[in-house]
């Protein structure tokens, strides 16, 4: 039973386990609506798994998974479109919902890539690729929106724009947000849950609260312990009432 | 109009490459062309049976193919053979079973060319009512589907996480394969069906940029086999099947032109 009307997605120990071995085990977590919950930990740690045990892609799990929403926006790590199908960015648009041409614009151009729309998918590159994806998804204003990596492959500027626009989409759609990324920096400014994974959850909290974690320090090195603490230092004004920051 | 055999077949012939435009793209979108092989293969044992039980054989053909169909998927599941060989496993061995089967049964004189390669003398006008009823039901249930099908042959995973139960839409399509081969065995024969999917669907993909052209360009595209192929097969006084797919390999080819003068223009 769902008591709190806020919750899209709540995980509850759970885990997958493919040919034997654990990809990700004993993730708990709640995307709420109008949240951001940022998921990190090096390679291989299980954070695309535990976004598809969150979607529902991977049915025989350990654990429990409660969902709450139908209307969801995802981004996958990994789109290969093969050649055999013939694709423009218009087609792709309404893949999995039929949107009105005016949504598909707007999207379209919210990302940056409306002059795209009539243009063959396989002809574009990576991050022209990337926007598009990113367009599908909030074209569909869904309440939950899933990112694995959103912005990989994206330039520079680009890269800061969209992180722009997920925060802008996320206050206006109030919807929850369960993003992927390795961008420290950029990703904990706009962060309000982050859960680092290391086949387990390893520590979970704010993004200043992980940023003191020691086990956090030990995955990700000093340095970016220190990235998180420039954030900090920015904004320590927000979060001063929460008493003792240690200095690094 | 239906008491000449030739209008019959033409008739016939016309509502298979209705059918057959659709589903031959969702075959090669899907590289399933191994599959609709080893369906219509085990269709000889369909027609066998049929035969032993005097049931119809559109109907004998689709029950069986549809079982294959199910044994190959419960295969799939629980063996770790790679999916190839299971279907080569199925198509041979339906087929050994099949012609062994028609061994036995030496009280009844069988067209084994007619069955491997269609006939257009045998379309009798119940084979037209299957042929355009069974035919409407296949494009309606595709329709129904479309939107989980397509989507999850682009990519599974966006159909999964958004909710379009992209399972049942392939179980679903499985069952239409089956159909779509019991409803034009007659017609194509038995071991030319596949290519009737195939060969359109591949000459539409040279000449289209995007889906819905495709398929509009693999109906025209096997209309015209079959409308060629039934002439050429009453001039030449050659086998319906093999005509149509030659027809179709011509269309193919000229298509090929088509590629041709666009990568010319683009350099």
């Amino acid at each position: 039973m769902n008591l709190d009307k806020n919750i899209l997605v709540k995980l509850k120990d759970a885990g997958f386990r493919q040919n034997g071995k654990w990809l990700v085990k004993g993730v708990s977590l709640v995307v709420e609506k109008g949240k951001i919950v940022t998921l990190i930990g090096p390679n291989g740690s299980g954070k695309s798994t535990t976004a598809k045990i969150a979607l529902g892609i991977y049915k025989k799990i350990d654990g429990e998974v409660e969902k709450y929403t139908n209307k969801i926006g995802y981004v996958p790590q990994k789109v290969t479109i093969d050649w055999t199908l013939p694709l423009r960015v218009s087609d792709f648009m309404v893949l999995t919902e039929n949107i009105k041409d005016d949504a598909i614009n707007e999207a379209l151009s919210l990302t940056g890539v409306e002059h795209l729309k009539n243009k063959n998918l396989g002809t574009l590159s990576g991050g022209e690729f990337q926007r598009v994806l990113l367009a599908r998804a909030i074209s569909k204003k869904p309440e939950l929106l899933v990112l694995d990596e959103p912005v990989q492959g994206v330039d520079f500027t680009g890269e800061i724009a969209l992180y722009e626009l997920i925060k802008k989409i996320s206050e206006e759609l109030n919807c929850g947000i369960l993003l992927i990324s390795h961008d420290l920096h950029t990703v904990m400014s706009a962060t309000d849950y982050v859960v680092c994974l290391n086949g387990h959850v390893c520590c979970s909290g704010s993004p200043i609260d992980v940023a003191k974690n020691k086990e956090y320090k030990v995955l990700f090195g000093e340095q970016a312990s220190q990235t998180l603490s420039i954030y900090e230092h920015k904004h320590d004004h927000v979060h001063s009432h929460e008493g003792d920051i240690k200095k690094n | 109009m239906f008491d000449d055999f030739f209008i019959r077949a033409l008739v016939a012939g016309i509502g298979v490459a209705f059918v057959t435009g659709p589903l031959g793209c969702f075959v090669v979108w899907r590289r399933l062309s191994y599959f609709g092989d080893t369906l219509s293969h085990s269709a000889l044992l369909g027609v066998t049976i049929a035969y032993s039980f005097e049931l119809n054989i559109a109907v004998s053909v689709f029950i069986i193919s549809s079982v294959i169909a199910l044994i190959l998927i419960q295969l799939q599941k629980k063996t770790n053979l790679p999916g190839d060989a299971l279907l080569g496993l199925l198509a041979h061995s339906s087929l050994a079973v099949g012609l062994v089967v028609i061994g036995f049964l030496t009280f009844i004189r069988f067209d084994i060319m007619g069955l491997l390669f269609g006939d257009i003398l045998a379309v009798t006008i119940d084979d037209l009512v299957i042929i355009w009823i069974g035919g409407g039901l296949i494009l309606l249930v595709l329709k129904l589907i479309w939107k989980p099908l397509f989507a999850s042959t682009v990519n599974y995973e966006l159909a999964e996480a958004e909710g379009l139960n992209p399972d049942r839409a392939k179980a679903i399509f499985t069952i239409l394969m089956a159909a779509i081969i019991a409803i034009s065995i007659k017609m194509v024969g038995l071991l030319l069906i596949t290519g009737m999917l195939i060969i359109p669907a591949a000459m539409a993909r040279n000449i289209s940029d995007n889906p819905r052209k495709m398929i509009i360009f693999s109906i025209i595209g096997g209309l015209l086999s079959v409308i060629i192929g039934l002439f050429s097969s009453l001039e030449f006084n050659s086998p319906s099947g093999p005509s149509i797919i030659t027809a179709s390999l011509i269309l193919f080819v000229l298509s090929l032109l088509k590629i041709k003068q666009s990568i010319h223009l683009k350099n």
